[in-house]
């Protein structure tokens, strides 16, 4: 099945989620609203004639632009995007997820946005989501373990997002 | 899920124990870099495993938005560094999909050339180390001896031993020295009989067969749920290779080749090579058949050589140079998966219309093999967890990034 062929198969138990897509991209995408990602995951893992049973990879991608004569200029508002590349072994097909979400929740710096979590859906989504979580700062409602993977437990801020500061020292040791 | 050759509850009967945690790294040398793993232990038998991830951690995602796509090229040799070569595909070809570009025939079979001798060498280093972490030495010896020629063989193309730099985005830096065709088929002939006394010494081994077999039982479903690929995927029975199955942008390199996927369909392996038997006591998915995937899979890469050089030296034309340096990116998305030696291996670019991409994204299949390695630990005996780590060949490189 392509993306087209999945999103009409989509469109009606989940239409008010389905919110964008683009079949004409080097890798067709839906985008599907953040909290509806649990349960239409679900859904594309346990259909028969879907069974999307392997999650990839969990991409955040942070939209930002610090410099205001640039950020005039993009072609977006600042937002975190995330992307789930999913495949099926038995149908040999493959999708590609996307989900928005505001950079701060309540445009308050330092409150995560949150999104849920599949984890439940694909037990690989916790590593990733932990990942996601330590880097870009994205809190997923419904994670058992979500604490940092890479950086130390107690460094601060999230390295991958665009107006992350490099600390000058940590412990000590110069970091720059 | 106890051994099947020591029952766990028979050898602690009248024994009184306590719960107790052991830190397990990133120092251990069974832990093949700096992993660390904190066990909970009861006596002898382990009741969780927690691994500990990030002492490598570099950030090289936030490196490849600062730099150009051939600027970023070895700094991801430096991921998964015992197959750096694979790396470099992995990169390049993602990047060529973002440009939608395409490499000459000669070209193609030359990444062939590079990129399954470099599973040869990875896999070689897997094999001999988990013969080490089992405490066998020779094979630790005898593979680094093989694995040195191919070392040699990358030196003489592009100078380097360990991080290459040399199948870049747009083509390779240089094209094959005069003679070296040569070399390779040397290395080939004088490789293969060495490959019988590698199963000799470990695969059909009494002892390595109970350190290994039914040790660490990962279940097909499992392994896909926790996004296990490569021969951990394989070796659980799933037929399912990214050389086969992956994207046509990717397995158009492999057009024309004859190859099978080796993975247990039904607790059987293809038949087209002389293989050891499998043991009565090897269940698929255990730490045995991982190792044994690995095994064909070197078979099966030199075949995939040799095939590969006779289309080289046929092919016309020259090799593709490299894109420039500074070449733009296209406002679009790319997210390409590669088979690595240690599984699928994925990159994703994101361009904004200048020559340094947005966002970079590495998939790590280590990373992901890594992450199963809880469940398989769960009432095992604490020396049998070297025997579950070392059957995932694990790169702390590439997990760490």
């Amino acid at each position: 099945m392509n993306a087209q062929e999945i999103h009409a198969r989509l469109h009606r138990p989940f239409r008010p989620w389905l919110l964008s897509h683009d079949f004409e991209a080097i890798d067709p995408w839906l985008e599907v609203s953040a909290e509806g990602l649990p349960d239409i995951g679900r859904y594309l893992r346990d259909q028969a004639d879907l069974s999307f049973d392997m999650l990839h990879c969990i991409t955040a991608i942070d939209y930002f632009e610090s410099d205001p004569e640039k950020a005039a200029q993009a072609p977006w508002r600042p937002h975190l995007e995330l992307v789930y590349h999913l495949s099926s072994i038995k149908h040999r097909h493959r999708l590609v997820l996307k989900t928005r979400s505001p950079r701060w929740m309540e445009d308050e710096p330092g409150l995560l946005p949150e999104v849920s979590s599949v984890c439940g859906v694909w037990s690989t989504a916790d590593w990733h989501e932990r990942e996601v979580f330590d880097l870009m700062g994205v809190y997923f409602l419904g994670n058992p373990g979500l604490r940092r993977i890479l950086c130390p437990e107690d460094w601060v801020g999230h390295p991958l997002r665009k107006d992350y500061q490099m600390p000058t020292e940590y412990h000590g040791i110069p970091a720059r | 899920m106890p051994t099947n050759h020591v029952q766990p509850e028979t050898v602690e009967f009248d024994v009184r124990t306590d719960e107790m945690l052991i830190n397990m790294g990133p120092q251990h040398p069974s832990t093949h870099g700096v992993l660390r793993l904190v066990l909970q232990t009861d006596g002898e038998v382990v009741n969780e495993v927690t691994p500990h991830i990030g002492y490598l951690h570099r950030c090289a995602e936030k490196i490849g938005e600062n730099l150009t796509p051939r600027q970023f090229l070895p700094y991801t040799d430096r991921l998964d560094y015992l197959a750096g070569i694979n790396m470099n595909l992995g990169w390049a070809l993602c990047v060529e999909k973002l440009l939608g570009l395409k490499v000459s025939e000669k070209t193609r079979h030359l990444r062939v050339i590079m990129a399954e001798l470099g599973r040869i060498a990875s896999h070689l280093v897997a094999a001999g180390c988990y013969g080490l972490d089992l405490g066998s030495f020779t094979p630790y010896m005898w593979a680094f001896r093989e694995r040195e020629h191919i070392i040699n063989l990358f030196e003489d193309v592009c100078g380097a031993r360990l991080t290459y730099n040399y199948i870049t985005v747009g083509g390779v830096t240089a094209d094959l020295p005069t003679g070296w065709l040569q070399k390779c088929e040397t290395f080939l002939d004088q490789f293969e009989p060495v490959i019988d006394e590698l199963h000799a010494l470990l695969t059909n081994n009494a002892i390595f067969i109970r350190r290994a077999a039914n040790i660490g039982t990962l279940s097909p479903a499992m392994a896909i749920d926790y996004g296990c690929t490569g021969p951990v995927l394989r070796g659980s029975g799933v037929d399912w290779d990214m050389r086969r199955d992956g994207e046509p942008f990717y397995t158009e390199m492999y057009d024309g080749y004859t190859w099978q996927v080796i993975a247990p369909v039904d607790g059987k392996y293809p038949t087209d090579h002389p293989y050891p038997p499998v043991p009565p006591e090897a269940v698929v998915g255990d730490s045995w058949h991982r190792f044994f995937v690995r095994m064909l899979e070197v078979v099966q890469s030199m075949f995939l050589v040799r095939q590969a050089m006779e289309k080289y030296s046929q092919a016309a034309g020259d090799v593709d140079a490299p894109v420039a340096l500074k070449k733009k990116l296209s406002r679009a998305e790319a997210y390409l998966e590669t088979e690595a030696p240690k599984g699928q291996m994925g990159f994703m670019g994101v361009g904004d219309g200048s020559a340094v991409p947005w966002r970079v994204r590495i998939r790590s299949s280590s990373f992901c093999n890594l992450s199963v390695l809880p469940e398989l630990c769960r009432g095992t005996l604490v020396a049998d967890i070297p025997a579950i780590v070392g059957s995932l060949d694990l790169v702390l490189g590439e997990i760490d990034r």
